[in-house]
This record gives C-alpha cells, sequence and structure tokens, in this order.
C-alpha cells in the first residue's frame, strides 16, 4: 500500500507541468520518503510542485518531528524529524515530495524541556495540531466522538474554489443590519424544511428569507473549527463554540460535503450566494483563549508547541484566566499577534469575509502580565493592514477579568464595539424604570458621550445577543431560568433588566401577552431607528423563545434552534420587523455616519431634537418617561435634494399621552409609519398614511411612535 | 480508470469508468484535457464510475476551467447522485450542464 501511494504522484510527473525555473527535485530521503529543505514561508502545509511543503515554528524546540498519518488511520505511518540544517532560526521548514494533500493528514512531535514553573510544557509523547491548519479532521460528523488517541488532525484544504468575481461587498457601515446566527441552530429543527439542514448549504438555502427580512449582514457565530464534545461527561454540548480548535479551518461538521472533504468550499459557496444576495458576512472569531483550558486541560497545539509564547503566564507558569476559560491568548507578544493577523488576512482573502466580531475582545489589549496596554500592538495592527483595510472591526469590548472597554477601546479611528450599554439603557428604559430618559437619548443618537470622535458607526447596537435572554424572554421572564445548564441555575448574566409583564414565563392572560409583543415590537423600532449599526439576534422577529434560559451555550435542542414554525405563528411580528427594517433602508436620516450635532445649519431643522409631550419641550427630568426625537436632513445623499425627516416618540409610561408635534411647513404633512399600539403597527414604508390631526398625536401606553414628513400623496 | 472517446454529431462525448480519486486523478486529469475538443462541445459520461473522491472533483473542476478557456459547452452526464450533492451543497455544480442521460446531454448540447 505505501510503495503504490508513493507512486501515485511521483515528482517527475509533477515536474513536467513545471516551467523549466522550477527545481523540484528531493535532496534527500527520511522515512522512506523524497524530502528537500523547505521553504519557511508561508506557515503552515503547502501544496507545492511534487509534494507539500511544511512550515511550523517553535522557539523552545530541541527537535521537531513532522507526523503523517493515512487519512482514518489509528497510528502514523511516517514520522520525518527535520534536519537541523532544514531549521532557519525557529523555524522548521521541509517539503516532502509524493504526497497528495487529499489523501494524509498531519501533526508535529516537539521535543523540549518540561518545566511548568518555568512556563515550558513540551512533551513529544503528544501529537500536536498545526495552528495553521486549513482544515482538521475527525470532525465531521456533529455530536460524533472522536476517540482516536491523536485526535484534530490537521490537513491541507482543497483550493480550487471558482469565487466568478466575487469580492467582499464593502457596504458602507452605517448602512448595515446585522443579524447574528448560528449556522447549525439556523436551520436545524425540522421546520426549515432544507435539504441540508444545520449546515452552511443550509444556511445558503434560506438566503430568500434574509433577503426579505431586508437585513444585509450576517454575524456568524463560531465557525472555525471546535469540539462540541469537549464536556461531554456533562452531557452537553459546546454548542456556541467559543473554544476554538483550529483557527484557519472551517467547521467541518457545518458543512454537508465535509464527507468529501470539502467543507471549505461549502463555507465560500456560503459566503458567495450571501454575496450575491447583497449580504455580508461577519465572522465571530476567539482570539482571548484556546480550546486547551489551563493545566487540566488537553495538550492539543499551541501548548506543546509554545507555551510560554502562545498564553499569558503567571511568573510561576501558572495560567492567567482573563478569558473564564482556564487561558489566555498572550495576543500582543509579536509572534502571536503575527498568527492572529495571518488568520485574519486567511480569512479575508481566502473566503472574502466582510468583518469580524472578537468575542471578549478587551483580552486583545491586554500586555503579558494582563495589564491593559494603552496602545495595544495587535489592535493597531489589525486597524492597519492593508488587507484587512476594509474589514469590519468589531470588537466585544470586555472580557472575565474585569475589564470593560465600551466606549474606551483602543480604536485608532477603525474599530467599532458592540454597545453593552446601548442594550441596557434600552432594556431600562423599557422597563419602565426613572431617571432612565437622559441615557437613552444619549443612545439612540449614536452615542456621542462615547463615540463623537468615531461616529455612530463606531457604536453596534443591540437589545439581544445570542448572549443573555432573546428579545421573546426579555419580555416574559424577570429572571434567568438555567437549571438545565448543569450548575443549578447559577450560571449565565443576572443583570437582565428584564420585565415578564406581569407574569414569569409562559402565560394565558390575553393582556400579558399583548403587552409583551407591544414591548417586542418598541425594542425592535427603537433598535431600527437609532443611529449607530444595529444588530437583531436570529429568531426574535418572530419571538423565539429559550424558555427564560440566558446561557444556552451548551444545548443542541429545540431550545437553541430557530423553529420555523415561527413564521406563521409570529406573522405580524415578522411583518412588523420587516417593514422596520425596509423604513431604515429608506431613510439615509436614520443611517449617519457622523453624530447629529443639534444644530440646524440653514435648515429646515436641527439634524436632531428632542420633543416631548410638548414640541420642543423635552423632558429630562428623572421621573420622566416619554421622549420624542426628530431627526431631519435637507440633503442626504441617496436622494439628493430631498428632505429627510424622521419623528420617534417612546413612551415608557404605563399611561397614554397627547403629543403635540412639531410643526411642518405646508407643502409637508406627517405621516404614521409605526404605531406599535394598534394594527396594523407598521405601514409599508412609502405607503404611510397621512395623519388626520397633524398638530396633535395621541401615543398609547408603553408605545413607540414613527412618524414620517413628507409631501401628502407623494412618497 | 477507463476513458473512451466517441463522437455524437459536435458533442466529443468521453466516458469515464471506474475510480475516480487522488491515485487516478492526475493521469485522468491529463487523459482527458488531451481529449477535450477545441470546438464543438464536449459531454462527460459519469455512469461507469464506481467511486469519486474530492480529488475527483477538482478534475470536473480542472475541466471546466478548461472548456470555459476554449469556449467550449460542457455537460455531464449520469452524476452519481452522492456526488451530485456535494456539487450542489459547495455550488460547484452551477459550472456545468447536468443531465441524466448521454442522450439528453448530446441534444442540451446541441440545442
Amino acid at each position: 500500500m505505501s510503495v503504490q501511494w508513493m507512486d501515485t504522484v511521483p515528482a517527475t510527473a509533477a515536474a513536467q507541468s513545471l516551467s523549466p525555473d522550477s527545481d523540484p527535485c528531493p535532496t534527500g530521503r527520511i522515512a522512506g520518503l523524497d524530502v528537500r529543505a523547505g521553504r519557511p514561508l508561508p506557515f503552515g502545509a503547502t501544496r507545492v510542485p511534487g509534494g507539500i511543503n511544511f512550515s511550523v515554528y517553535s522557539t523552545g524546540a530541541t527537535a521537531v518531528t513532522l507526523v503523517l498519518f493515512r487519512r482514518g488511520a489509528e497510528e502514523p505511518f511516517a514520522e520525518l524529524v527535520f534536519p537541523d540544517c532544514y531549521r532557519t532560526g525557529s523555524v522548521y521548514a521541509m517539503t516532502v515530495f509524493g504526497l497528495s494533500a487529499d489523501d494524509f493528514e498531519y501533526g508535529y512531535r516537539i521535543d523540549g524541556p518540561w518545566q511548568p514553573e518555568r512556563g515550558d510544557r513540551y512533551d513529544s509523547s503528544h501529537i500536536l495540531t498545526d495552528p495553521y491548519a486549513t482544515a482538521l479532521g475527525g470532525r465531521e460528523t456533529w455530536g460524533e466522538p472522536d476517540d482516536r488517541k491523536y485526535r484534530y488532525r490537521a490537513r491541507v484544504a482543497p483550493d480550487d474554489f471558482d469565487w466568478a468575481g466575487d469580492r467582499p461587498l464593502n457596504l458602507p457601515m452605517q448602512d448595515l443590519v446585522i443579524y447574528e446566527a448560528h449556522v447549525r441552530g439556523f436551520t436545524r429543527h425540522p421546520s426549515s424544511g432544507v435539504h441540508w439542514p444545520g449546515t452552511f448549504a443550509g444556511l445558503a438555502e434560506r438566503i430568500p428569507y434574509l433577503v426579505e427580512l431586508g437585513v444585509n449582514c450576517v454575524e456568524l457565530m463560531p465557525v472555525l473549527e471546535f469540539d462540541e464534545n469537549e464536556n461531554r461527561p456533562s452531557g452537553l454540548h459546546n454548542y456556541w463554540g467559543y473554544s476554538t480548535v483550529g483557527f484557519f479551518a472551517p467547521k467541518a461538521s457545518y458543512a454537508a460535503a465535509s464527507r468529501y472533504g470539502r467543507q471549505t468550499d461549502e463555507l465560500k459557496n456560503l459566503v458567495k450566494q450571501l454575496h450575491a444576495a447583497g449580504i455580508e458576512v461577519i465572522l465571530d472569531v476567539v482570539f482571548n483563549h484556546t480550546a486547551e483550558g489551563d493545566e487540566r486541560g488537553p495538550t492539543l497545539s499551541f501548548r506543546g508547541l509554545d507555551n510560554r509564547v502562545y498564553y499569558m503566564l503567571t511568573q510561576d507558569g501558572h495560567y492567567y484566566n482573563f478569558s473564564g476559560t482556564g487561558n489566555t491568548v498572550n495576543c500582543n507578544h509579536p509572534v502571536v499577534l503575527r498568527f492572529v493577523l495571518d488568520c485574519l488576512r486567511y480569512w479575508v482573502s481566502e473566503y472574502h469575509v466582510d468583518g469580524f466580531r472578537f468575542d471578549l475582545a478587551a483580552v486583545l489589549g491586554r500586555d503579558s502580565d494582563g495589564s491593559p496596554l494603552a496602545n495595544p500592538p495587535l489592535l493597531e495592527t489589525l486597524a492597519t493592514d492593508p488587507i484587512l483595510m476594509h474589514t469590519k472591526l468589531i470588537a466585544e469590548a470586555w472580557d472575565a477579568g474585569g475589564l470593560y472597554q465600551v466606549g474606551s477601546f483602543p480604536d485608532y479611528c477603525r474599530w467599532s464595539e458592540w454597545n453593552g450599554r446601548y442594550r441596557d439603557a434600552i432594556r431600562r428604559f423599557l422597563k419602565g424604570e426613572p431617571g432612565t430618559v437622559s441615557e437613552m437619548a444619549d443612545r439612540i443618537v449614536g452615542s456621542p458621550d462615547m463615540y463623537l470622535r468615531r461616529g455612530p458607526v463606531a457604536s453596534v447596537n443591540f437589545v439581544t445577543s445570542h448572549d443573555g435572554f432573546t428579545l421573546h424572554d426579555l419580555v416574559a421572564y424577570n429572571d434567568k431560568h438555567n437549571e438545565a445548564n448543569g450548575e443549578h441555575g447559577a450560571d449565565g448574566d443576572n443583570a437582565n433588566h428584564s420585565w415578564n409583564c406581569g407574569h414569569e414565563g409562559p402565560s394565558a392572560d390575553p393582556g400579558v401577552l399583548a403587552l409583551r409583543r407591544r414591548q417586542m415590537r418598541n425594542a425592535l423600532v427603537l433598535l431600527l431607528t437609532s443611529h449607530g449599526v444595529p444588530m437583531l439576534l436570529a429568531g426574535d422577529e418572530v419571538a423565539r423563545t429559550q424558555h427564560g434560559n440566558n446561557n444556552a451555550y451548551c444545548h443542541d435542542s429545540e431550545l437553541s434552534w430557530f423553529d420555523w414554525h415561527g413564521l406563521a405563528a409570529n406573522a405580524d411580528l415578522l411583518r412588523f420587523t420587516r417593514r422596520a427594517i425596509a423604513f431604515r433602508h429608506a431613510h439615509p436620516v436614520l443611517r449617519r455616519r457622523w453624530h447629529a450635532s443639534g444644530h440646524a445649519h440653514g435648515a429646515l431643522f436641527p439634524d436632531v431634537s428632542w420633543h416631548g409631550v410638548r414640541a420642543w419641550t423635552p423632558d429630562w427630568s428623572a421621573h420622566g418617561r416619554l421622549l420624542a426625537v426628530m431627526f431631519h436632513a435637507e440633503s442626504t445623499g441617496a436622494a439628493e435634494g430631498a428632505p429627510d425627516t424622521v419623528y420617534v416618540a417612546a413612551n415608557a409610561h404605563w399611561e397614554g399621552h397627547d403629543l403635540e408635534l412639531p410643526g411642518l411647513p405646508a407643502h409637508l404633512a406627517w405621516h404614521l409609519f409605526a404605531d406599535t399600539h394598534s394594527e396594523p403597527y407598521a405601514a409599508e414604508p412609502g405607503a404611510e398614511p397621512r395623519l388626520g390631526d397633524q398638530e396633535r398625536v395621541h401615543i398609547g401606553p408603553r408605545t413607540v411612535l414613527v412618524l414620517v414628513a413628507r409631501e401628502p400623496g407623494g412618497s | 480508470m477507463e476513458l473512451a472517446k466517441y463522437m455524437r454529431g459536435r458533442v466529443t462525448v468521453l466516458a469515464l469508468e471506474g475510480e475516480l480519486d487522488s491515485a487516478t486523478s492526475g493521469e485522468a486529469r491529463k487523459r482527458i484535457s488531451e481529449l477535450v475538443p477545441s470546438d464543438g462541445a464536449a459531454l462527460l459520461d459519469l455512469g461507469g464510475m464506481t467511486y469519486m473522491s474530492s480529488a475527483g472533483l477538482r478534475v470536473l473542476l480542472l475541466v471546466y476551467r478548461q472548456v470555459r478557456q476554449l469556449g467550449v459547452p460542457l455537460a455531464l452526464a449520469r452524476l452519481n447522485p452522492d456526488v451530485a450533492e456535494v456539487m450542489t451543497g459547495t455550488g460547484f455544480i452551477d459550472f456545468f450542464t447536468v443531465v441524466d442521460s448521454v442522450d439528453d446531454g448530446v441534444e442540451a448540447l446541441s440545442g
């Protein structure tokens, strides 16, 4: 078998197609294979004429061995020790001839000192995963355990995908409506009706739904290879996947084509299809920690390659834990920085992704000893890199070590942030908490108190995300109900600012149910009329519930999947969401690149103005629960010369009020886009009915009204 | 892997039989590329394939690129359903005219 395998792609045959300048000839034999000194760059395993070039680095290694498996075999068929003359600096590089990328898997053994107290944990009994591996073998089927002695085997991904002219869309940040989705959860439910449930291809089948909804960016929860079985003794999965095993490898079990080793192509095709539909793709990436955990965790890759380089360690060699998962990646070490940069460049250049959302990104600004840096090299590098120049960079600007940088994340005028303060302010206002109007006002105009220098595009606004209550549960539960997570309900956030509308959990009370639905509409329409970049959690548009679980990371079940029955059951909420998104797209005044100033600059109205029960008279008092804002622009670019005026009134009071409206010039009239209290709740944008009374309008209890000024009869 | 060539009008039919994997793909690619016509149309009859791996998919993509350069229409006949599934999920199928039989392919390419 081995002889036949060697003969499949002989160096001489491969050489026939080479230019005369190429020299693919082996210069030696190791472990029965033809080899020569390799090229140190690029790192990883790369197809070269006649074979594969392997390059790996380790600063403290005393010897490095390339371990080769035939696909599926339990034991390796060859182990090739790198001769010292194949080493440049700390990079070990070798070209092995006669290997076909489709047939083998590989790993490395690293010899070096075992001195945990000094941070060194080299152990050549482990076969380590190449951090640069472009695909991993063994994880093709979701949930299926890989009990082999050597897991997470590196592979060389196919590179024959035909993009047919595709490239990242480069949509203006202020125009995005982001939709946060879990690849598996989006179509795993039997009701999805797709041919390939729970996969990239399944998601692609549902692109028409996204188009109809009107979102133009999907943010995919982790799709870099992780092991959903890592908590297997508990019987639960790591469903979310914030525990990366392969930073360059797509998650194989998210691809129906992984049985042909084509998971890379299936993800690329998803990106290509989304782009063709005008939808950008943001990947949620996790560089704050790895799946190796602390001292008690498995040795998979980095720990055995260069523990001291890749991880933040205490002086006696223990792991700092700013991620809450056991270890913390030493992101600002120059070597690790380049690894992160290489990885992101790869996803942009090879997969055409449009942006990244960085999990627990405050970690990325910490020094090797954990202290926050004023000018973190990694963040500056990513902000200024030529390949990433037009790539959206979004930080989850906090970490589990207590560093909270929303509004102060080192941004280099490039980074945006998940605005956690937006989330909390809107939630508290909608609950009816006193003293929340002023902050709510700051939040809906793009948080100029935090982002004036960067503009509203720095603020990714959201009311809900994967982390926490769904929108339905936000208005149906006062408290989290996480007993199913196996920690006696202790896990998950306690600061939910949620309100159950009078009854905890499922209710048959029509009044409670009606109020909940109104509160959901209130949250959605405030989000979609705020300055900044709105992000919706997939399923919120159809009132998806997790039954009060606000930390469903470990549930691969109907608890966490998108139930497509909701499209019919919650058709009114879906229609409302679709119309609110369309309204945002139709009104550039809601999508400002820079903050409004409050000045008129010679225009009819100021670019932003505040109102209350009386026009031009907002109530900023601590007991106030009502606020109206009017956005105005004379020329909005998209429709040059056409003024764009939108009035949003939010009443968190349990009583209704009559509002005096700002007076319009004679040729304009107020039209009603949305009234979350009364059917049909929202009009089709452009077909809003004219208000009968142009001077006053009634706003119901706990209601949001949205008006648009335009010429009667026109759009 | 066996490869046979015959003409159906202007259509060059290449009939593949046996296994197409990394062990055979290099030679298969070379032989197919030599037999692909520079005008008319080409039809790959895959009904005799007993196995096709990821490397086999690559051969199909390379043939597609070759005929695209030449401006020669290409159809695939009698594709294994499992392979067709993978080609659909990855979008590869969009590059090809896929037909159920050689006759259908000749008709599609002659139309």
